[in-house]
């Protein structure tokens, strides 16, 4: 009835959105001319993001994250597959949601993405100037990590929480204690390098089994706190979907992680197990994998003012702060209203006994109005995430009526309904999480495409919309399919990365312990039973050309690309090589195929990548010897 | 005439010699030369500049692709190894600020017409050795290179551009070579001053 009733209430606003008479003008870039923004979105189930130009919505490139890439090699070559090693072994494939773009001082600076993987919980860092993944860490403590990798102001840390709380550490008990407190979860402060970008976790918070869903950190006057949206309060473990929705409010965790790091200074934290690995990619030099046991956890009881729960209805799903810092936007998936918080309140009741209604493993829970600055009433179905364009407009994106609201902040009004195709997730506008919106444009991700398309089996690709929202009333402008699913996605404008991207790795800086840097150093080294094969690329030739192994060798062929020229990587592939894929070595950079010599016979080796009018030309063959 | 060689010149052109010589002591720090070559696959453009004692790339490594694009049609390697005349290119040039300080301190317009001569005829030289130069390597060329078009040369024009296959071959004259001109313009305008100085005086 419910559903039926609000369904009335979205229809009128939902037919007055229609397409931009102009909007073929207004997202046509000529050719030669360059989008305005860039738009990363993350893959979802691909474990990979994918990088648009907007507003034409081209695809740019792909960049493999937590999953293999035979396109390029990434994560089978000697230098990158050990980026995907994890203490369960090698995982070469993830669940990858949220992209985070690093801040300072609550804008984006352009230097580093994070993404989260949340099956097996891994964060990762991909640096804006090769757009390549450059490090990945592991969570410990910590299962399905969902509530990741969201960025404090300064991205002085990124957090991660635990979607799915488990016993911690790890233990086999009955399910069914999960509703007697067997499971956790845990919050993780994960330590960014302000220079180097390098990760590490700092410190863990202990918190109860609930499933952590999303966060966004504060900004400005609440830079101290990052919030975490919980559901499943209820601790159901059987048919959760019914189990889980019995409560009529769940928790927004409101996290001091000042305050977290204050208690850690103070020796308030003990050590705990948990191991983790931790895979850096240096620039042009194989992987550097290392893993690391235990971390420093903390338990609320013993930092008093680290956490709050604040109660908001219907297990929320975004939480979002808008650009000032003051308001905290509650995304209640089965809510009537979209809740939303004030941090000055917060601030103002947090410690008053007299607005406490309880308390959940010594944290605090306040009461719903206490913290409340306002609700939108009867938005749309199923409000999940929010963004901001900096000009005191908030947009929800409403899964189950398939449409965005605009709605403004303070007034609660709802102003526009724009119908999305169909079931959006997450929305992005450029900058919307930050500080410092840039507001011109929104895109709506969708878990649906039926009919928008020609129509390809069952599998449709799925889709994001494209709105201007720089007038008073947003306009559609186009949608697209996109690469897996478009999650999430930081738009960021162009003049931000485009003249910092680079275009070759400089040869001189090459520090592959296998790299030459000259044709005559190439060479074949036998030592025992491998062989290493020193090799150079240059337009259209390899060297050495021709090459013997003898069966059952294990060859390693180390491949330098001698190019400086943007945009000419060479390819390296061998028939009938079945463990890797193909090869490509980007001017400058050392890359290893790893092969096991067959039974005897010739195998040719070629490139690849069409570098040049004598590409065809440039193979060449290696003799198995008996 | 002889009265017009051995006459003692202005202490106005006396500076402005001066000024050569310290204008050329520039000429170390600048290319004298600029070949850019335009091709649709390098829209940001490729060039290659000749200074007084080195050849480089306009950018890091526009010479290393020079190279790479020449070596599909047999042409040598470009390097400042392989042109002798960079090793005493700095002398010549030396010889001519000196010349210019020397005439500094003996201000005689017979050093003028000098100066004149020596940068007439060097800069004949030089330019008939760069001609040369771009001769041989547009002209010997490896037989078994990977494309040989019959017929075909590819000599880069001495000044101005020339269509070469898919690339335009642009040569002009850069802030060196640039001074070097308005060198010889200065002495020019100086002998004609005097001349007329002395003609006026009469
Ligand atoms: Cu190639």
């Amino acid at each position: 009835m419910i559903f039926i009733g609000l369904g009335y209430g979205c229809k009128g606003g939902a037919a007055t959105a229609a397409l931009a008479s102009d909007a073929a003008k207004r997202v046509y870039v000529a050719p030669g001319e360059k989008d305005e923004v860039y738009a990363f979105l993350s893959g979802g189930f691909s474990g990979q993001m994918s990088v648009y130009g907007i507003p034409s919505a081209r695809l740019f490139k792909i960049i493999p994250v937590f999953s293999v890439f035979p396109e390029n090699g990434y994560g089978y070559d000697e230098e990158t597959k050990n980026m995907l090693r994890t203490t369960h072994g090698y995982v070469p494939w993830d669940d990858s949601h949220h992209i985070e773009a690093s801040m300072t001082d609550g804008k984006q600076d352009g230097r580093w993405l994070f993404l989260n993987a949340n099956n097996t919980p891994r964060l990762a860092r991909i640096d804006l100037k090769s757009f390549e993944t450059k490090e990945i860490i592991e969570i410990p403590n910590s299962a399905g990590n969902h509530a990741s990798p969201f960025a404090t102001e300064n991205t002085e840390y990124l957090m991660a929480a635990t979607r799915f709380s488990v016993p911690i550490p790890q233990a086999s008990v009955p399910i069914e204690n999960f509703s007697k407190g067997d499971f956790k979860g845990t919050v993780s402060m994960v330590k960014v390098d302000p220079k180097s970008g390098r990760l590490s976790i700092e410190l863990q918070i202990l918190v109860p089994g609930f499933d952590y869903d999303l966060s966004h950190c504060g900004k400005g006057k609440s830079h101290d706190w990052c919030f975490f949206t919980s559901y499943n309060s209820e601790q159901a473990y059987k048919m959760i979907e019914v189990g889980a929705s019995k409560n009529d409010k769940d928790y927004i965790l409101a996290f001091n992680w000042v305050r977290a790091k204050q208690c850690l200074d103070q020796g308030k934290a003990s050590n705990f197990g948990g191991e983790y690995y931790r895979n850096y990619l240096p620039e042009n030099q194989p992987v550097i994998s290392e893993k690391l046991s235990g971390v420093k956890m903390l338990q609320p009881k013993d930092c008093p003012g680290v956490m709050y729960y604040m109660p908001t209805p219907k297990s929320p799903h975004g939480t979002d702060v808008d650009p000032t810092g003051e308001y905290i936007v509650g995304g209640g998936k089965l809510a009537t209203v979209i809740p939303v918080h004030s941090f000055s309140k917060l601030m103002d009741v947090k410690d008053k006994p007299e607005h406490r209604s309880g308390m959940i493993m010594d944290i605090p829970v306040l009461k719903y109005e206490s913290t409340l600055a306002g609700e939108v009433k009867k938005p749309c179905l199923g409000p999940l995430h929010t963004e901001f364009d900096g000009k005191g407009y908030a947009y929800t994106s409403c899964f189950v009526s398939s449409e965005v609201v605009k709605w403004e902040l303070g007034t609660w009004e709802v102003v526009q309904h724009l119908p999305a195709y169909y079931s959006v997730g997450h929305l992005s506008i450029v900058g919307g999480s930050s500080k410092d919106p840039y507001g011109k444009y929104l895109i709506a991700l969708n878990k649906i495409t039926k009919d928008r398309y020609l129509p390809v089996g069952m599998e449709l690709p799925q889709s994001a919309q494209l709105y201007d929202i720089s007038g008073g009333k947003a306009e559609l402008l186009s949608d697209f399919p996109t690469v897996g699913e478009p999650h999430y996605s930081q738009m960021i404008p162009a003049k931000l990365l485009m003249d910092k991207a680079a275009k070759i790795y400089p040869l001189e800086e090459n520090k592959h312990p296998y790299a030459i840097k000259n044709e005559k150093d190439a060479r074949v080294v036998r030592e025992g039973n491998t062989v290493r094969v020193y090799m150079t690329q240059i337009r259209s030739h390899f060297k050495p050309d021709t090459i013997e192994v003898r069966s059952g060798d294990t060859v390693f062929f180390h491949v330098t690309n001698l190019e400086q020229d943007f945009d000419i990587p060479h390819g390296f592939a061998v028939g009938g090589a079945p463990e890797m894929p193909n090869l490509l070595i980007m001017p400058g950079q050392t890359r290893t195929f790893k092969w096991k010599a067959p039974k005897p016979g010739i195998y040719p080796f070629y490139c690849t990548d069409f570098c040049s009018a004598l590409h065809q030309e440039m193979q060449q063959y290696i003799r198995v010897l008996p | 005439m002889q009265e017009l060689l051995l006459k003692k010149i202005s202490k106005m052109n006396r500076l402005l010699i001066l000024g050569v010589g310290l204008l050329l002591i520039s000429v170390y720090f600048l290319p004298i030369w600029h070949i850019s070559l335009a091709a649709p696959q390098y829209p940001e453009g490729l060039g290659m500049k000749i200074w007084i004692d080195k050849i480089t790339g306009s950018s890091t490594y526009d010479l290393q692709n020079i190279n790479l694009l020449n070596h599909y049609i047999g042409m040598h390697e470009i390097v400042s190894e392989s042109v002798p005349e960079l090793l005493f290119m700095p002398y010549v040039l030396g010889f001519l600020i000196f010349g210019a300080f020397v005439t500094f301190l003996l201000p005689r317009v017979y050093l003028i017409v000098l100066g004149i001569l020596n940068i007439v005829i060097l800069g004949i030289l030089g330019m008939y050795d760069f001609w040369r130069w771009e001769y041989n390597y547009g002209h010997n060329l490896n037989p078994d290179a990977p494309i040989v078009v019959p017929g075909m040369a590819y000599q880069p024009p001495l000044l101005g551009c020339k269509e070469m296959l898919n690339i335009t071959a642009c040569s002009f004259p850069s802030w060196g070579g640039i001074i070097l001109f308005a060198t010889l313009g200065i002495l020019v305008f100086i002998l004609w001053n005097e001349k007329r100085r002395m003609d006026v005086s009469k």
